[in-house]
């Protein structure tokens, strides 16, 4: 059970970088703490590789240390560390047996075939595969093969810190429902540090802790879910979290409140400093409702999604959607629309710049 | 209910006339030769399964054959191996992947009498590279028309600097199939070069292999060109492969009937063994 700390991390793909843009990894400070379960969570194509194979070691980073509680890791050989990872498609030995890929990890480092027996029967077991441990691996289907990939990281006793790459994208849907609790009951029982990287929200969501949101190679913002979806610190993670995601206006600033146009908007408490720059409303579909009077929108859209009904409305030529309970309104028709003022905040360049009210 | 359409076998016509004209019927020439004598003139008489039995008995067509197997295992056994280390020490990505790759290729471009011809006059004592420089400058007496030794060690390298390089094509087409994945997880399982080899790398290449594996057999069990322009079979009998010596048998003696029933006990031969090559490298795969 090991704390991570990344201390300034960088990585470049190029001998020299020297703007920000020459890293596939910009500057990272983070701790993940010891045996919690955390997601990191990004559009595809954004460094995550990069930083899982830092922290398992398959990378050395261009700049910074990486610290498994407080020590420095950052040199360290993959099989040195206490590590495991699950890549996106699985990877077995095609031609031994499960039992054998199992024991794999533990053979090449020397254990004796009484403790390897011990061991593979224990997981086979916490992974309900034990009946498949005769088997060759080749012919398992693909979910019993991540279950595998799975296992062989579990499998030493001195892991500590388990990763995984996306590891449910090769499963079936039905199944990925399965294999997921599978994954939140073997955190449970074998409290090592989980980092689960996926551009999947609810993937993220049901399964962390707390999430990292990624973009550009770059933390955006770091939360247990709630925090995140509640109060995203830069509008990248009000879209790419929630569905729909936030609704994100331009806005001027006036004499401390925000006008959309012509129309006064309510912030949820006093604007940080000075804003200069781009400076934009956002908030959640779930915050808006339609109401006698507030800002004028004509219904453009009306999607039943089960629970609710999404109304997509508009207003100035921009778009908002919200999300109202029970039918909606006929389309064309014109509303009024009103933002719960406590989840009503201002974005200066994509960032957070209003302090929290009181409620 | 499904009727069947019977028109697409109008389709597959053309390719029976032409297998017809370019395989079936001349290989019924043949086994119509296996089974009759002839003095010449059209003139044809029934001789049965003689010229079988007289083949399969006879010692020369033994020792032939025996050759054969020994130049077909010695190539095997060298360029099967040679082949992967190759393919696995050379680069993945990169500048030099074209390089090494065009470099691989061109042997294989050459027509087989040149590589004879080449093979000749680079080994020819006096004035051949090779040669001269085994016998004058290393002082190695070696002249492959004078000991069948060096013959030997002459057509089989030769058959190494022409061939080897499909093992190595082959081998790299599967190695390079191989994702990254696969190494970053055996790194982190702690696993040895070797048991990347054994259990990552060499599965990965089987498919390809079997295919060259095959393919190198029955090149090499059906040689002709080059050993021919390179030692005629010689010195003595040293190196009369099996198509060397029925072309003797054809051509040299014109008996037709013998040398048809030897040309259908050596196709037999060849399917045989590649059939057996392929069950024995396949059979994992059906369970």
């Amino acid at each position: 059970m090991d704390k991570i700390t990344l201390s300034k991390l960088r990585r470049s793909y190029y001998p020299n970088p020297k703007q920000p843009s020459d890293y596939a990894l910009k500057e990272i400070d983070l701790d993940w703490t010891d045996g919690g379960a955390n997601a990191l969570l990004r559009p595809s194509g954004c460094g995550k590789s990069t930083l899982l194979n830092i922290i398992s070691g398959l990378l050395v980073p261009s700049e910074g240390q990486i610290l498994f509680d407080g020590q420095d890791v950052t040199e360290l050989a993959p099989d040195k560390r206490n590590i495991a990872q699950v890549f996106q498609f699985p990877v077995i030995y095609d031609t031994m047996t499960v039992y054998d890929n199992l024991a794999f990890p533990l053979r090449n480092r020397g254990r004796d075939e009484a403790t390897v027996h011990t061991r593979v029967m224990a997981i086979a077991e916490m992974l309900e595969v034990t009946d498949l441990l005769d088997q060759k691996a080749a012919g398992l289907s693909p979910d019993n093969k991540q279950k595998i990939s799975m296992g062989r990281g579990l499998v030493r006793e001195d892991v500590n810190v388990v990763m995984f790459d996306e590891p449910l994208t090769v499963i079936d849907p039905h199944l990925k429902w399965k294999l997921r609790s599978k994954l939140k009951e073997l955190h449970q029982r074998v409290k090592a540090t989980m980092i689960y990287v996926t551009h999947d929200q609810t993937e993220a969501l049901t399964f962390a802790d707390q999430v990292v949101v990624m973009q550009l190679g770059e933390v955006v913002q770091i939360g247990t879910p709630v925090e995140l979806f509640e109060r995203p610190a830069h509008t990248f993670v009000g879209h790419f979290i929630g569905s729909p995601g936030m609704n994100v206006l331009p806005c001027t600033l006036s004499g401390g409140s925000a006008y959309f146009g012509e129309h006064r908007i309510q912030l949820e408490g006093p604007v940080k400093g000075t804003p200069e720059g781009r400076t934009e409303i956002g908030i959640r579909p779930e915050f808006v409702s339609l109401a006698e009077s507030g800002l004028p929108a004509v219904v453009a859209k009306v999607s039943d999604v089960g629970r609710h009904t999404v109304v997509e409305c508009q207003a100035d030529g921009h778009r908002f959607n919200a999300i109202t309970e029970g039918a909606g309104p006929e389309k064309g028709a014109a509303v009024f629309l009103d933002f719960k003022r406590s989840q009503t905040r201002l974005y200066v360049d994509g960032w957070i710049a209003t302090e929290a009210g009181e409620g | 209910m499904k009727t069947d359409n019977q028109k697409a076998w109008f389709f597959v016509l053309p390719v029976l006339l032409l297998v017809a004209f370019n395989a079936l019927i001349p290989m019924m020439t043949v086994v119509n030769y296996s089974v009759q004598e002839t003095f010449g003139d059209n003139v044809f008489f029934w001789q049965g399964l003689d010229w079988f039995q007289q083949i399969l008995r006879s010692d020369r067509f033994h020792a032939a054959l025996g050759r054969q197997f020994m130049f077909t295992f010695l190539i095997l056994i060298i360029e099967v191996p040679l082949g992967i280390a190759i393919a696995l020490s050379m680069p993945r990505k990169g500048f030099w992947v074209p390089v090494c790759l065009v470099l691989m290729a061109l042997p294989m471009l050459i027509p087989w009498n040149v590589v004879g011809a080449m093979w000749n006059i680079f080994t020819l004592p006096d004035i051949g590279l090779l040669g001269y420089f085994l016998n004058h400058v290393l002082g190695i007496n070696y002249d492959m028309t004078q000991d069948p030794f060096a013959a030997w060690v002459t057509i089989v390298t030769m058959d190494v600097w022409h061939w080897t390089s499909l093992v190595v094509l082959l081998s790299y087409a599967g190695l390079v199939s191989i994702p990254d994945a696969y190494y970053q997880a055996a790194k982190i399982d702690g696993a040895s070069n070797w048991s990347v080899f054994r259990f990552i790398q060499l599965p990965k290449m089987k498919t390809v292999l079997t295919i060259a594996i095959l393919l190198r057999f029955m090149d090499s069990f059906n040689i002709y060109t080059e050993p021919f322009v390179l030692t005629g079979g010689g010195p003595g009998n040293s190196t009369t492969l099996l198509s060397i010596d029925l072309v003797k048998i054809a051509l040299g003696q014109f008996d037709l009937g013998p040398a048809a029933a030897m040309s259908l006990i050596y196709f037999a031969i060849t399917l045989l063994v590649s059939w057996l090559f392929y069950t024995l490298m396949t059979k994992d795969d059906l369970n």
